[in-house]
């Protein structure tokens, strides 16, 4: 992916642009040159250098290590319960692999846990707020924030992480009497404009890098408006030159105003039996494709004498009644009242007729939103509604993704319900006339703000719409923490060496283990207290680490895995590493506060003896691996 | 002796008039015309064929819900003498003579009439002023969509009637534990509790929002009893354990009760049977069970068998040979062995038949005594009707190229030897030497030359296959998924050795006799199971809506439309009630933000017993609501407005309760309080007048005319359905 930064070439993908700038850019001061194609797993570097872009992700992964041991060390103050979480972290198998090669989330991992380092040790400094150091903290908390979303959108678990933290803060806050309103009111500035704006300004400003350096057409197209693709230099819609008023005879390409809508499009193929009348499919496709194009023909006369260069040329105004036809398998655009496939309250759109011979339900009147009749309409710029004269309903593109007969492309119908909505307004993106003059129109400039909501539309649509291929390895949620499958990173034969992403079984299940144990003695400790029961000072202090900051952990950890389960896209057993994180940090926390309650239970020096070996058992166990 | 005659016996009956006008007005307007139209409405001709298939006791798997709902609805059925002769197939259907359409009706109606009581207690018991609770039960009364939904053979209305008793006996409940634990009363209204909750889910899976808030609400009293240092450690642990028993064992017991009535009621063979795996189906009367009654158990060498596969989907199919060969070349340009196709076909089939042999002797027959095949022998099947082996070699299969190619062998002479041993291996096993059971076992076939595991791929063969399904050897075997399982449903010991006279053998019915029983709780278990996971094709309907429409009732659903009049019956609420309900709930949730964060500055607006009032009526009403409502957003199943319709109730609870509110303590002096009255007049007789103005809609009658339906269209989203002249 870094090498289209490199060749600043536009491309389209799920995730958000950060991570893979930062990868870009270690890789373009490493000299690499953007030349890999970057194909399939297992295909080898040749010549290429990629030491530098394995070595930068491998940087920030190492990393981990010791934010863990501040994180923990910060919360428990206990010297032993950060080793713990640290030497965890080390020889766990599963994290050395997903950090050692050129991946998102080596990256969003840093973020996380740079997030979560600085909010704990703003929250230790919150006695003396205002300081430097408490500033200092809390911006560097924004930042991270930024960073973690900004490589991925798994990092929102971590803001939602930090946001709940800072609400449990302010809500503290707001009960201490001591403090005036004002006082309240500065804290919640602070914080508004730190882990809101602040993060809000770098994620706005890393797109407008995006935007900035890729500035050159890529695969990634079709995806987006024709306003946004003229942007592009070597886009066709780049300082485009078309005839500019629609005449008879033209051939088009029609794009759905909604976001991330499609090219009106249809293909040989037919709906299956059981949807609606067997006739042609017509459905809006993501993709540039000869399958886009469209003949504008008047709706009484036939085909041929437009064509005819003799023939003076007549524009198509604003209210005429006209026949769309397919441009490959001439057939009509059609309505009739027949139930849509997928939205059942419109109805279906089909091809029709053969050679351009239809019926009465191939016309269509076409209108321009704002316009008075008989006015031309204009390429790119006019908002085009097409009305069906049968039955008075309005094309439109539904959203919805049509099964596997449909190619997984969009579907079209034709909704009776007449609204204003994008769904239903078209713009003319392509438009060739031979007896036309072609214009210069440097007509849309789209602002940032436009470009930026637009992108974030495609990628949300992309991400809901991503589906398992035929014999990939997917997983369940519920696999992850048990270890139960691996993934396959690169190793396509088996004379190859492989790599192969699985956890260290041992440092896996005792993680599954402490959260168990965390959640008893949670339970244990916190009904005790309900119950009044005396505690001493030293237990006192230990159930406070137990419950607060394992508790923020717990939380951590809830926040990163649960939500997978309600997820409908495709899962890898990667999307947990985030999770684990939590988990491995928890168990330091965990077993240090056990054994120091076995030790406080027992008498001084055996105590003592008891929490040595215990510790210097868990390292050994995890070691051993 | 005679002492007590000497007093006299008294009566004292105390009797709530409100409550008595309040039932009584329900009644009315729930059951008035209840037997009009005499027509299938909407869903009912979903309900309907369950209660049909209850009348003649067949089973059925309804992925919808659980069976009480079901249930429930056949009892009334039952009492008006049904006997289940009703074609239930088209909306509009004009019901025959035999069909008690009142008595079928009557449950719903009177459960919807209930309601509305129910609604004016739990107001009382949160201590709301009678007049409050008057008010929330009149709303109940005249919300059109209730009405609608009561009145017609659909469960929503006995699903809201046990919610709303759930909460009232919870708060009945409540308000005895400060004076009188472990009192009858207080073990009668905590199992209430917990019957209502089970019956509430066992209605519909709905239910289950409920009774998680309930769980949720009971678990804070809970909490602030253990912080209750007054108490004993052991009376703490009493009363844990007492609602324990009360709210989770015994609606799991309900539950079960349910299943258990639902299993002993229906024991014939009906249309869903192919879903079941054979077991089950062997313990239906009919159907599959009078094919099996009488097999031989343990299968033998020489047995002759058709093999089901486990999975059971997309459909149920048995392991299949027919005489036509792979083709050379798929479509693809690939090779194939252009041996004997070996597919999985979902019907009955002299094809489905194959021997078992042992691979060391000639004979297909059973010797005597048999000999029963184990776990971990090696077995060769041989195709009955064909007589070629089962094999599979390094062939891709035709549609998954990543797995090996099952075929019947067929010797061409090309070097390509056959490789027909298969090791049994049984999954559900006790012991390493268990025997092969018909039925029972469930069986992996381990090819032993490759390693390879027998499996339904579930893609189905193109047309040289007749679109049968296709069978393929996985390679890699991790896991033990059910597509590799199969079990042996029909099963004989063979007695022909010659060709010939096994054809016949072959063709000729199973008979001889051995019933088998399955416990009640693998019967459950596996009618859970199937119940939550089947699932319809995902149709999307004309009426379907999303969500975001129900707050504002931007949808309605035309249930019912007649022919020739043109009268219709919509489910369509009070449009009033729902926008001041939506009003209400703005309310409530500013207005609780504000006090919470001026009391966390120790400001108190209000007193200390007002505001926990506030807050326990409101967490009841808006959670309710929201538990009911939110949750929605993730389905990803066909919606309808209906299902809004418990989230609705609880929001217009709320309604009196801000009203309430604010009376009590926004309008300090008396002229405002006389304006707020005023208004409030205005305001209930606005809503009555709304309903009046929909009932022709709601009740089916009287017909209105074309004009009179477009006046009544107010919102353009609205489908009313006007006929064209």
């Amino acid at each position: 992916m870094g090498s289209y930064y490199i060749n600043r070439t536009f491309f389209f993908d799920v995730h958000p642009p950060l991570g893979k700038m930062l990868i870009g850019l270690a890789g373009y001061l490493s000299g690499y040159n953007g030349t890999f194609p970057f194909q399939k797993p297992g295909d080898r570097y040749g010549h290429h250098n990629y030491i530098g872009m394995r070595g930068f992700c491998a940087f920030l992964g190492s990393c981990l290590v010791p934010f863990a041991y501040l994180i923990v060390l910060e919360l428990s103050k206990s010297l032993s319960a950060a080793l713990l979480a640290a030497s965890i972290l080390i020889f766990d198998t599963g994290c050395i692999t997903l950090s050692q090669y050129i991946l998102l989330d080596p990256i969003l991992m840093f973020f996380l846990m740079g997030a979560v380092l600085s909010m704990v040790k703003y929250n230790s400094c919150a006695v003396r707020p205002f300081s430097a150091p408490w500033w200092f903290w809390l911006s560097l908390t924004g930042v991270n924030l930024a960073g973690a979303i900004g490589v991925k959108f798994v990092g929102l678990f971590v803001v939602l992480l930090v946001g709940l933290n800072t609400v449990y803060d302010l809500w503290e806050l707001l009960g201490d009497l001591s403090l005036s309103l004002v006082t309240l009111g500065k804290h919640l500035l602070a914080r508004v404009f730190c882990l809101i704006l602040l993060p809000l300004v770098l994620y706005t400003a890393q797109f407008a890098v995006h935007f900035a350096v890729l500035n050159k057409s890529g695969p990634g197209d079709g995806f987006f408006s024709s306003a946004f693709q003229s942007r592009l230099i070597g886009n066709n819609l780049h300082n485009v030159s078309v005839p500019e008023h629609l005449a008879y005879g033209s051939v088009i390409t029609m794009k759905n105003l909604r976001m991330a809508g499609g090219y009106l499009h249809s293909h040989w193929h037919l709906y299956p039996e059981g949807v609606g009348a067997r006739q042609q499919q017509v459905t809006a496709y993501l993709h540039k494709d000869l399958n886009n194009l469209w003949v504008i023909k008047k709706h009484d006369s036939n085909t041929a004498d437009h064509l005819d260069p003799s023939c003076s040329v007549e524009f198509v105004r604003h209210g005429d009644v006209i026949r769309l036809e397919h441009k490959e398998t001439s057939r009509n655009l059609h309505s009739h009242q027949h139930e849509a496939p997928m939205t059942r309250k419109h109805f279906q759109v089909t091809g029709y007729g053969i050679n351009g011979t239809g019926d009465a339900n191939d016309f269509w009147r076409i209108e321009v939103v704002g316009r008075k009749s008989g006015k031309r309409i204009k390429v790119l710029r006019s908002q085009i509604r097409l009305t069906h004269l049968a039955t008075g309903c309005i094309l439109g593109s539904s959203g919805k993704t049509l099964p596997k007969w449909g190619w997984e492309q969009v579907e079209v119908t034709c909704t009776p319900y007449v609204k204003e909505t994008p769904n239903a307004l078209w713009n003319v993106e392509d438009h060739i006339n031979p007896k036309l003059p072609n214009i210069s129109l440097d007509v849309l400039k789209p602002s940032f703000p436009e470009i930026l909501l637009e992108s974030h539309m495609v990628m949300i649509r992309g991400n809901s719409g991503l589906k398992p291929k035929e014999n990939e390895v997917t997983s369940k949620p519920w696999h992850w923490p048990i270890n139960y499958q691996g993934l396959r990173f690169s190793g396509v034969n088996e004379t190859d060496y492989r790599v192969y992403l699985l956890g260290n079984p041992v440092v896996w299940w005792l993680n599954l283990v402490t959260i168990g144990l965390y959640l008893l003695m949670a339970t244990c400790t916190i009904v005790a207290i309900k119950r009044g029961a005396q505690l001493t000072v030293e237990f006192k202090e230990l159930s406070e680490v137990l419950l607060h900051s394992g508790g923020k952990i717990m939380l951590g950890w809830l926040l990163h895995y649960l939500p997978f389960f309600m997820m409908g896209r495709v899962l890898y057993f990667h999307h947990y590493f985030p999770a684990m994180l939590f988990s491995s940090m928890l168990t330091g926390i965990t077993w240090d506060t056990l054994l120091k309650f076995c030790a406080g239970c027992l008498s001084c020096s055996m105590g003592k003896r008891v929490y040595t070996y215990g510790m210097l058992a868990l390292m050994l166990l995890i070691v051993y691996r | 002796m005679l002492g007590f005659l000497k007093q006299p016996v008294v009566v004292t009956a105390e009797i709530n008039m409100n409550l008595v006008a309040l039932t009584v007005m329900g009644l009315v307007n729930r059951l008035w015309a209840l037997s009009y139209p005499r027509a299938v409405v909407f869903d009912e001709v979903y309900y309907g064929q369950f209660v049909s298939l209850y009348m003649k006791r067949i089973f059925f798997v309804d992925d919808s819900g659980p069976p009480f709902g079901h249930m429930l609805l056949a009892f009334g059925g039952y009492l008006g003498g049904f006997d289940g002769n009703f074609l239930w197939n088209r909306i509009g259907a004009e019901y025959s003579m035999n069909v008690p359409v009142w008595s079928l009706r009557l449950l719903p109606a009177l459960t919807g009439a209930l309601c509305v009581p129910l609604a004016y207690q739990i107001l009382v018991e949160l201590h709301f002023s009678h007049c409050a609770a008057f008010g929330a039960a009149l709303l109940i009364l005249f919300e059109n969509s209730l009405i609608t939904q009561s009145r017609l053979m659909l469960l929503e209305s006995v699903l809201i009637f046990f919610i709303l008793l759930a909460i009232l006996s919870y708060l009945k409940f409540y308000n005895l534990q400060k004076c009188s634990p472990f009192t009858a009363g207080w073990w009668f209204w905590l199992l209430l509790t917990g019957v209502a909750c089970s019956c509430a889910v066992g209605v519909k899976y709905m239910g289950l929002f409920t009774y998680m808030l309930l769980l949720a609400i009971a678990g804070v009293h809970s909490w602030h009893l253990i912080g209750d240092q007054t108490l004993s450690n052991v009376s703490v642990l009493c009363h844990l354990l007492a609602r324990g028993l009360a709210l989770v064992v015994v609606p799991v017991a309900m539950y079960l009760s349910f299943f258990y009535v639902h299993l002993t009621v229906l024991y014939r063979s009906g249309p869903h049977d192919q879903i079941m795996t054979s077991a089950f189906q062997a313990s239906l009367e009919g159907g599959l069970a009078r094919i099996t009654q009488g097999q031989p158990l343990e299968v033998a060498y020489g047995s002759q068998i058709t093999l089901r596969n486990v999975l059971g989907k997309p459909v149920p199919c048995w392991l299949h040979s027919h005489k036509n060969t792979y083709p050379i070349r798929y479509e693809n340009g690939r090779g194939s062995s252009h041996q004997q196709q070996v597919t999985c076909y979902p019907f009955k089939d002299v094809n489905n038949w194959w021997i078992v042999k042992d691979p060391g002797m000639q004979q297909l027959v059973v010797s005597n005594p048999p000999r029963p095949v184990r776990h971990g022998h090696i077995v060769q099947l041989v195709h009955g009707i064909t007589t070629r082996y089962l094999n599979t070699h390094d062939v891709a299969a035709p549609l998954s190229p990543h797995s090996q190619e099952i075929s019947c062998y067929i010797d061409y002479n090309i070097s390509m030897p056959a490789q027909n041993l298969w090791r049994v291996e049984i999954v559900n096993r006790e012991s390493d030497t268990d025997v092969w059971k018909t039925i029972l076992s469930e069986v992996r076939f381990v090819h032993v030359n490759t390693s390879a595991v027998l499996k339904l791929s579930g893609a189905s063969l193109p047309e040289w296959g007749y679109r049968q399904l296709e069978i393929i050897g996985e390679k890699l075997s991790k896991g033990h998924h059910q597509s590799m399982l199969w079990n042996v449903e029909e099963h004989r010991y063979g007695k022909s050795q010659e060709q010939k006279e096994r054809e016949v053998e072959l063709h000729s019915p199973t008979q001889a006799d051995i019933s088998k029983n399955l416990s009640f709780m693998a019967r459950f278990t596996e009618l859970q199971w199937k119940i939550l996971t089947l699932k319809n094709e995902d149709t999307e309907h004309k009426y379907s809506s999303s969500p975001l429409d129900w707050i504002t009732m931007d949808t309605n659903i035309a249930y019912w439309f007649h022919p020739i009049s043109g009268a219709q019956i919509h489910l369509i609420g009070n449009i009033l009630t729902w926008a001041s309900a939506n009003v209400a709930t703005l309310v409530y949730v500013c207005l609780f933000l504000w006090y919470l964060l001026r009391r966390r500055r120790k400001i108190c607006d209000i007193p200390e017993d007002a505001w926990r009032l506030w807050v326990s009526a409101g967490g009841l009403c808006v959670g309710g609501w929201a538990v009911n409502y939110l949750p929605f957003f993730m389905m990803e199943k066909t919606l309808f407005l209906y299902h809004y319709l418990p989230a609705l109730t609880f929001q217009i609870l709320l309604i009196p309760v801000v009203l309430q509110h604010l009376t009590d303590h926004l309008c300090r002096s008396q002229l405002p309080k006389n304006m707020f009255s005023a208004l409030m007049v205005a305001w209930f007789s606005s809503i009555y007048l709304v309903y009046r103005t929909f009932s022709p809609l709601t009740y089916g009658e009287p017909t209105l005319s074309a004009a009179e339906l477009r006046s009544l269209r107010w919102k353009d989203s609205w489908d009313i359905l006007i006929r064209k002249h």
